[in-house]
């Protein structure tokens, strides 16, 4: 009796993709008519299967006069339909002023997010999870990496405005992401220097032509005028306590990205906003790939699950 | 070595794969957004990827938003990335297409856009 109710489970569940065939994906960046791209400095509201590789950015000098240049990577992948993992970390060039240059990996990241809401209609989106900056996994002496694990609860939006009315077309392109996370590092300080929580927060304000030229007017772009989303990010990290309360570090970073059906390449140049950021002008070049689109059914959907 | 066996491996990945994808809407007749000055008699949609007929299709509304009865969307079997509506006679008017698009790779896509015809 117990071997028929298991085959029968079996069967079912051996039947059930096959009548669905074929099984709709609806991946990376996309909630309703909006596509969000990936942003490049503040993360974004939606699990996808992706991959930067790289992200090469040259920093604006420091306080203290040194440059940094880093080349990161990020691999993101789906678990479920709504919940995914992201593991990033960087190779990181350091010029301190008058010291020798440091070279090696910085701190390893990993990231468990949950895209609990979306809403088709209004193009909106939340997710959140946790991001945890493990100890010991970069160059602590030479490069600054962190002797202590850091974790971050966050809370992630995407907004896109194409449900506003038709009489403010030119308005309808708009779409803003942001990420709100608070800082909790294990250790209270790393060699005399307080660890405080922080508080961080950054959004990103895009303005997508593909959207523009698909779902309000055709102006005639084509080709690879049709493909760019112009934006501009904007974050920021704030200490709350340990002695550093209220000191504040930020960017603003103006850009653009061009998003192809595989990848998408973006640039933006990095302006710090407050003297403890640095001084001075950087900027940053990705290259990030669809891994959904290029391997749609393999490493590129769901571990588990299928997509509704 | 190593680095141009795995750029080798990556394109081939992507060019053995290179016609799935998300299916976008390349463009329209009439065009996203236009006025044109004598009623249609079909909307044509030109997506930048094959699509699967089944899963694939297009709606009408006026300007209050209520639908126009046009009949499901037809294909043309050897161009499947033309997604044709045929449309009643229309009266002068604000008119909106809300299109689906399952590509062949099973990616899905959704988009809607407003055209008006003149008095």
């Amino acid at each position: 009796m117990r071997f028929t109710r298991f085959a029968a489970l079996a069967t079912a569940c051996a039947a059930f993709p096959v009548s669905l065939w074929p099984m709709q994906t609806h991946a990376h960046g996309f909630v309703g008519d909006r596509f969000f791209p990936a942003t490049l400095l503040t993360d974004d509201p939606f699990v996808a299967d992706e991959m930067s590789l790289p992200t090469f950015t040259v920093n604006p000098k420091g306080p203290d006069g040194s440059r940094e240049i880093d080349l990161q990577t990020d691999i993101s992948k789906t678990l479920w339909p709504d919940i995914g993992v992201t593991f990033s970390d960087q190779w990181e060039h350091l010029r301190p002023k008058g010291a020798p240059v440091a070279t090696g990996l910085g701190t390893f990241s990993s990231e468990l997010d949950w895209q609990f809401f979306k809403n088709a209609e209004h193009e909106a989106t939340l997710m959140t999870g946790v991001n945890v900056s493990w100890a010991h996994t970069g160059r602590v002496q030479a490069l600054g990496a962190d002797d202590f694990t850091t974790v971050s609860p966050l809370l992630d939006f995407g907004k896109g405005f194409g449900d506003l009315p038709d009489s403010v077309p030119w308005l309808r392109p708009f779409a803003i992401t942001g990420n709100f996370s608070v800082d909790f590092p294990t250790k209270t300080e790393s060699a005399g220097t307080p660890n405080p929580n922080n508080f961080n927060y950054g959004f990103a304000l895009e303005y997508s032509l593909p959207y523009l030229e698909e779902n309000v007017k055709d102006i005639g772009l084509t080709g690879f005028f049709k493909q760019l989303i112009p934006l501009v990010e904007t974050s920021y990290s704030t200490a709350l306590n340990r002695g550093q309360s209220g000191q504040t570090i930020g960017t603003v970073q103006p850009g653009i990205i061009w998003a192809g059906q595989y990848c998408q390449i973006g640039a933006e140049a990095i302006i710090p906003v407050t003297r403890q950021t640095g001084n001075g002008y950087g900027g940053l070049i990705q290259l990030h790939f669809y891994l959904d689109d290029i391997f749609p059914n393999s490493f590129g959907k769901p571990l588990f699950g299928s997509l509704p | 070595m190593k680095r141009a066996l795995i750029f080798a491996a990556l394109a081939t990945a992507l060019s053995a794969q290179a016609a799935q994808a998300h299916a976008f809407l390349d463009h329209a007749v009439p065009a996203v957004g236009s006025t044109v000055a004598a009623a249609p008699t079909q909307v044509q949609l030109f997506y930048t990827q094959d699509l699967e007929p089944a899963f694939s299709g297009a709606t009408l509304a006026d300007a209050n938003g209520q639908p126009i009865a046009t009949g499901p969307a037809v294909f043309d079997p050897r161009n499947k990335a033309e997604m044709v509506l045929n449309l009643p006679r229309l009266p002068p008017g604000h008119y909106k297409v809300s299109w689906h698009a399952l590509s062949v790779d099973t990616h899905r896509t959704t988009g809607a856009f407003s055209f008006d015809v003149q008095p």
